[in-house]
């Protein structure tokens, strides 16, 4: 058991695509910030200095220090700064992180599900299944995601009852931008399964009996996972900025669970009167975690699929 | 050419119909439209008469034939929250955002195409690099930080220009333009940048590629060894070549201003139909979020249907394609 996980790391660590990473100075760089973002986000209560959510350890004395310079009352020092209510700034912004990439995960997750299963149906039943599915798919892609997730949340709103909003925005704003996302999987899933349908193994498969839906999840979406990975990992730089951005227009994340989207929009309100900061470093951070998985998602594609490039 | 035209037309009419569908069960599954008139207290014969009044005891489909009836006449029913036409409320606001998209659009393209061809006839100097580079951060920020960023530079820094509404504006009497008066051209800048940005771009990587890969071309290279000027080479046999692609992707990306103009106005506070939709989603305004969307959906499915007839006008292999069957 062990020697075979250990032979496996052997032969991952000889694969072109091991190799084609270590050659690669963006990809490693882009891993390394994003790895510390996430792991950071993950890991967040334990190096916060402070909770940003708990009442009792807020001094609103603190609130508009600079970074680096003792507050003029209370003389603490605070890395980057605090907000109008004295929260330090680089807690809210790793607890921030938190919401904007489990937002960003669990979208994906879920318009990587439905993606990959109404596509594999769509390719492998043909007819009017794969009609009617792909319709749908053009009829979305008419329209920009961002403009679809708004709907679905709106939508969403109005739904739910008043007092449960602010509970649910999270799990909206998932299946918003889930659902804003399916098609680009739907679409590549289908093409690959096109393909894949028609050779040997799938037949040998059909002519052991087995089911349809044994050999579209035993056989052909093991043989699809490649662009389905490049997909996912683009999208999710784009559910990470889909957040955000509807966090700042506010119709995203509620004001109890800040994402980095709605420390943009509250810091947004202090650029006028000087207080930089409390803008600044959510942005800052935003646009690193967008830009390392972007680039790795670019660096995937071209890696794993150079047809695409 | 017109049995593709046809098919095309009919498939806008279907993608309209979907979305007309969707618009029309959020009025009637998003609460309760009898709850939303009718106060407290109510008997069930209130509620039965209104019921009534409003159509709603008749079937599904007489109901949705209804709501498409009065949506081609624009009748969308009344703001929850303001209390007037949603329509009317739409009109108001539509000339600020139409001018802020082809404004933006306009910029867009001329920026686009100009960097573009300068990208791809100096593809290796130090500042055709620094542009690409810098294009590859202009497609990862997203729109509302490039507001957000120039709003500081211009306004809180520098203050030379407005960061917020639309300036003065004349009204011609069916339309408010910004574009007559000075304060109105200034407040104009900053968000036409930043709506523009991103597609600037998009067109100006696509001339790039498409420029370089036209220069690879031996008609080109003739070109060069008959002794024609560089000047002519690139802007009467290159540049000509290139323009197929960039119509089309310039005409998809239309209707993408329009929709990413949301985003813009909120950050500027540009008083048009994106900030419109979005108080609308905040306080789910239904008449209006609905007319909002059949509205944008219109424009969407009309600029992709003109783009498609055009794209088949101007590329004849695609004409041959078509009838030849495939696909």
């Amino acid at each position: 058991m062990f020697s075979k996980l250990a032979d496996n790391i052997q032969r991952a660590k000889k694969s072109d695509f091991m190799y084609a990473f270590r050659h690669s100075p963006v990809a490693m760089i882009s891993f390394l910030v994003a790895f510390i973002l996430i792991l950071s986000a993950i890991i967040a209560p334990l190096i916060a200095p402070h909770n940003p959510f708990d009442p009792a350890t807020l001094n609103l004395m603190n609130g508009f220090s600079a970074p680096m310079v003792p507050n003029q009352y209370t003389s603490e020092v605070f890395l980057l700064g605090t907000d109008d209510q004295g929260r330090d700034v680089f807690s809210t912004i790793l607890y921030g992180m938190r919401i904007s990439l489990f937002v960003g995960f669990a979208a994906v997750t879920f318009a990587m599900v439905l993606g990959v299963s109404l596509g594999l149906i769509a390719g492998y039943v043909g007819g009017w299944v794969d009609a009617i599915i792909m319709r749908i798919a053009d009829v979305q892609l008419t329209f920009p995601g961002i403009l679809v997730a708004m709907l679905i949340f709106g939508i969403a709103k109005g739904f739910t009852p008043i007092d449960q909003r602010d509970e649910m925005a999270i799990w909206v704003l998932i299946i918003a931008i889930g659902l804003s996302e399916w098609v680009q999987f739907a679409r590549v899933v289908r093409g690959a399964t096109l393909v894949e349908k028609n050779k040997e193994y799938v037949q040998a498969a059909r002519l052991n009996g087995r089911r349809s839906g044994g050999i579209m999840l035993g056989h052909i979406l093991p043989n699809v996972l490649g662009p389905v990975l490049v997909i996912a990992t683009i999208s999710l730089a784009l559910a990470i900025i889909a957040e955000a951005t509807l966090s700042f227009l506010g119709v995203g994340a509620p004001p109890t669970q800040p994402s980095l989207g709605t420390l943009i929009r509250i810091g947004q309100g202090y650029l006028f009167s000087g207080e930089w900061w409390i803008l600044l470093f959510p942005a800052l951070t935003l646009l690193m975690l967008a830009l390392s998985v972007n680039l790795l998602g670019d660096w995937l594609r071209d890696v794993l699929n150079p047809k695409l490039r | 050419m017109l049995a593709f035209a046809i098919k095309r037309f009919f498939q806008s009419i279907i993608v309209l119909l979907v979305v007309g569908l969707v618009a029309f069960s959020m009025f009637n599954f998003v609460g309760d439209p009898v709850d939303s008139m009718l106060g407290q207290e109510r008997t069930d014969a209130d509620v039965e008469r209104v019921r009534i009044s409003l159509g709603l005891d008749k079937p599904f489909p007489v109901q949705y034939y209804k709501f498409l009836q009065g949506a081609v006449k624009g009748d969308f029913g009344i703001s929850y929250r303001q209390g007037r036409p949603a329509s009317e409320i739409i009109a108001e606001r539509l000339p600020a955002t139409l001018e802020l998209a082809f404004v933006s659009a306009f910029l867009a393209i001329v920026f686009g195409v100009v960097l573009g061809i300068f990208t791809a006839i100096r593809r290796d100097g130090w500042l055709a690099n620094t542009i690409m580079s810098l294009s590859l951060i202009g497609v990862s920020l997203p729109t509302f930080l490039i507001g957000i960023l120039l709003i500081y530079l211009f306004s809180v820094e520098l203050g030379w220009l407005p960061s917020f509404g639309r300036g003065d504006v004349v009204d011609l009497g069916w339309w408010k333009t910004g574009l007559l008066t000075k304060s109105g051209l200034l407040a104009l800048i900053l968000p036409s940048i930043t709506l523009g940005l991103y597609q600037m771009t998009l067109i100006m990587r696509l001339v790039r590629s498409e420029m370089l890969e036209v220069l690879r071309q031996d008609y080109i290279r003739f070109a060069r060894a008959r002794g024609l000027k560089d000047k002519s080479i690139y802007f009467r046999h290159a540049l000509k070549n290139t323009l197929v692609p960039v119509i089309t992707v310039t005409g998809m990306q239309l209707g993408s201003i329009i929709a990413f103009a949301i985003i813009t106005e909120t950050v500027f506070q540009w008083p048009g139909v994106g900030l419109l939709f979005i108080n609308s989603i905040r306080f789910v305004d239904i008449p209006v979020m609905a007319a909002y969307l059949m509205l944008i959906s219109v424009m969407f499915v009309s600029i992709n249907l003109i783009v498609d007839l055009l794209y088949f006008a101007i590329d004849p292999r695609l004409r041959v394609g078509k009838s030849g069957g495939a696909k």
